[in-house]
């Protein structure tokens, strides 16, 4: 008996239960489906984060204030302008960098009103933020300078106020103050990375948020603050020398000793993607756990219909052995039966998981993706769940007494 | 004559239920020649089973000898048992047994799967064998689709396809009407008488017995008669009453009470039983 004649075998033993093969194989259909499609989400949400977090600005460090203390608080700290001055003038390999004051605002346009970051900050937050520009202009030095009343907004907010109207010259108030709208940016797509949509906000310059916006907060200690600087590193290899940079400015602007904890934070893309990256995958394990499982049950359905189905046969493998079948013959014939079933329980599994992530993505919720990596361990996977739920059974046909196999009734 | 195909030496099988022990086979010693026709008749419970199994390869004795063609089967390996059966010997059983939803041809090739002849090889001796029993028009039909009788011819065929040394039938009209059963004897005769085929028939019914040229009788594990039949019952002859039967085994069995010795005529002339009875 070689593989073919076994096959043959095992796809018309299959057909003579064509109810109870497909019952059993639903089980590995669904255990294989659950996996294939949770692996999918989740290589799909890696890749819709990491889109998302380098879409946030090239080789980007993120400086905010704040302290974590031994008992893992975090604690507020301050940022100060001066800050932002001594790292622009002190640092190598810049690309750019930017002072901004984060706050929330209230937008009313006529009877429209919307709630938004507003951030006050310069004009290289264009280039750090990886911002572009769709109608008008950005901010400009001379906003500051002038503390004009100018605002850009995101794309999603401006189409929020203005419903199709060119913003363009129109005056909204922000926080009750009147500003005019000078440039509206292009759509970035996705959730902006850090914090809110990436579409959704209102920029001003920052001398003007001071004076017109911010009021008391501006200041602490009678100095000027911000709520983050961002800077682009020059290259990708100039990311950890700038962080070491940056932190060690930052420890003597804010007089801390070499042993003190940092009353700030610096991270990178880099960093963030790899923590990001952490959670995704420790997520998509959990739920590859969860569904191997139901191919746990679905396996454990395979054995019980073999079990079954060795006792009603007990007969013809009687009558197999008399015939001249070794034990090595019945057992392959029962293993390649087993794996049969699961095999194509498998192959349809697939298909269902991948159906789910094609829904999935055309729903526009995560862009899942049925990987090639996916597909060859759900199939490893059903090949180990096929041999194991098989071999237990096959070897019980294979150690049928012949005489009393024949007798059995 | 004297290179039989089957010797027996001193076999014993027992078995052991729980904690008593069964002697299923007590010291037989049998002899089978090459193209011999026999019929191994007792009472259930008499060993016959016991025997077949052996004879068969499909069990080995628990003492004694057994070789089948000059090879020592009784030290043999399940593996190698599982040889022998393949190149050896054929199977007829009372219950068919055929795959269900399987053509004849590939029910009869069977055995050649597990003997390892070749795609085409395996088909023109399937062919073959279903024509020597008379179902060459048939190789296309499940077991659904066949009589009772043609179920068995299939069997038959399938028994014949290895060429095997001998064929072992247990009961095989045992599932079937006395007119189909007839068919199956007749053409077992049939393949005994054109093709030298040795053919070893295991029943309790002493009228089926007689069909062959030679009974074994066994009784408690023991060989209990060994006797010649001269001229035997042409397959379809109607069955004689049980009376002249039992009278007729008895007269044949060494040993046992014969009141009527002078009456019988010559062993096994089943015309005059049947007429006797009447």
């Amino acid at each position: 008996m070689n593989f073919s004649e076994n096959f043959a075998v095992a796809l018309r033993a299959l057909a003579a239960n064509k109810l109870r093969s497909a019952l059993t194989m639903l089980g590995i259909v669904i255990g294989v489906g659950a996996v294939v499609a949770l692996m999918a989400l989740g290589t799909g949400a890696t890749a819709d984060i990491t889109s998302q977090v380098q879409g946030a600005g090239a080789n980007l460090i993120i400086v905010v204030p704040g302290r974590v203390t031994r008992g893992d608080q975090r604690l507020p700290g301050t940022l100060y302008y001066s800050d932002y001055d001594v790292l622009s003038k002190s640092l190598d390999n810049l690309a750019g960098i930017v002072g901004s004051f984060q706050t929330t605002g209230l937008l009313i346009y006529n009877t429209e009103t919307v709630n938004v970051s507003v951030i006050g900050t310069m004009p290289a937050f264009a280039s750090v933020r990886a911002y572009e520009v769709e109608y008008g202009r950005f901010i400009e030095a001379r906003d500051r300078q002038i503390r004009a009343r100018v605002v850009v907004l995101g794309s999603k907010t401006a189409t929020d106020l203005f419903h199709g109207l060119n913003p363009l010259g129109r005056r909204i108030k922000v926080n009750g103050v009147s500003f005019e709208v000078v440039g509206v940016l292009k759509e970035k797509g996705g959730g902006g990375g850090f914090g809110g949509s990436a579409d959704d906000l209102a920029l001003v310059p920052l001398e003007t948020a001071y004076t017109d916006l911010l009021g008391a907060t501006a200041t602490r200690n009678g100095k000027l603050r911000v709520t983050d600087i961002s800077i682009s590193a020059a290259d990708a290899s100039a990311v950890n020398d700038l962080m070491v940079q940056a932190e060690r400015l930052l420890r003597r602007q804010h007089k801390l000793t070499l042993t003190e904890d940092l009353d700030f934070f610096i991270f990178s893309q880099a960093s963030i993607l790899s923590i990001l990256a952490t959670i995704t995958a420790t997520l998509t394990s959990f739920l590859g756990f969860i569904a191997a499982i139901a191919l746990v049950v679905g396996g454990i359905g395979v054995m019980n219909i073999m079990l079954v189905s060795v006792t009603e046969r007990t007969r013809e493998i009687g009558l197999r052995k008399a015939v001249g079948a070794k034990r090595s013959n019945i057992l392959s014939q029962f293993l390649v039966e087993t794996l049969t079933l699961t095999l194509l329980g498998g192959v349809l599994g697939i298909g269902v998981g991948w159906l789910i992530a094609f829904i999935v993505r055309a729903a526009n919720l995560i862009k899942a993706q049925v990987t090639p990596q996916a597909i060859a361990i759900a199939f490893a996977v059903t090949a180990v769940v096929g041999l194991l739920s098989g071999l237990y059974p096959a070897y019980r046909a294979s150690r049928l007494n012949p005489i009393d196999a024949l007798r059995y009734e | 004559m004297n290179d039989p195909m089957i010797e027996i030496e001193n076999v014993t099988k027992i078995y052991h239920l729980g904690d008593t022990e069964v002697r299923a086979l007590d010291g037989v010693n049998l002899n089978i020649q090459k193209g011999e026709m026999v019929a191994i008749m007792g009472p259930s419970g008499s060993g016959k089973s016991t025997l077949m199994a052996i004879l068969g390869c499909l069990d080995v004795p628990t003492s004694g000898t057994y070789r089948l063609e000059g090879i020592t089967v009784d030290t043999l390996s399940d593996n190698q048992l599982a040889e022998v059966r393949s190149r050896q010997i054929g199977f007829v059983f009372q219950q068919f047994n055929l795959l269900p939803r399987t053509t004849a041809l590939e029910n009869v090739i069977l055995p050649l799967t597990y003997s390892g002849v070749g795609g085409r090889r395996r088909r023109e001796a399937g062919e073959e064998a279903l024509a020597k029993v008379g179902l060459a028009d048939r190789m296309r039909h499940r077991p659904n689709e066949l009589s009772g009788g043609q179920q068995q011819r299939v069997a038959i065929a399938r028994a014949l396809v290895n060429d095997p040394a001998i064929i072992l039938a247990d009961e095989p009209t045992g599932a079937l009407d006395s007119k189909t059963g007839a068919e199956i004897i007749g053409l077992f005769q049939r393949l005994h008488r054109d093709f030298g085929q040795t053919v070893v028939y295991v029943t309790h019914d002493p009228f089926i017995a007689r069909h062959t040229k030679r009974v074994i009788r066994l009784g408690d594990g023991k060989v209990v008669g060994d006797e010649r039949i001269e001229h035997p019952i042409v397959a379809g002859t109607p069955r004689p009453s049980e009376v002249a039967l039992e009278e007729e085994t008895r007269r044949a069995t060494p040993g046992a009470p014969q009141p009527e010795l002078a009456e019988a005529p010559g062993p096994g002339a089943p015309e005059q039983d049947s007429t006797r009875a009447a």
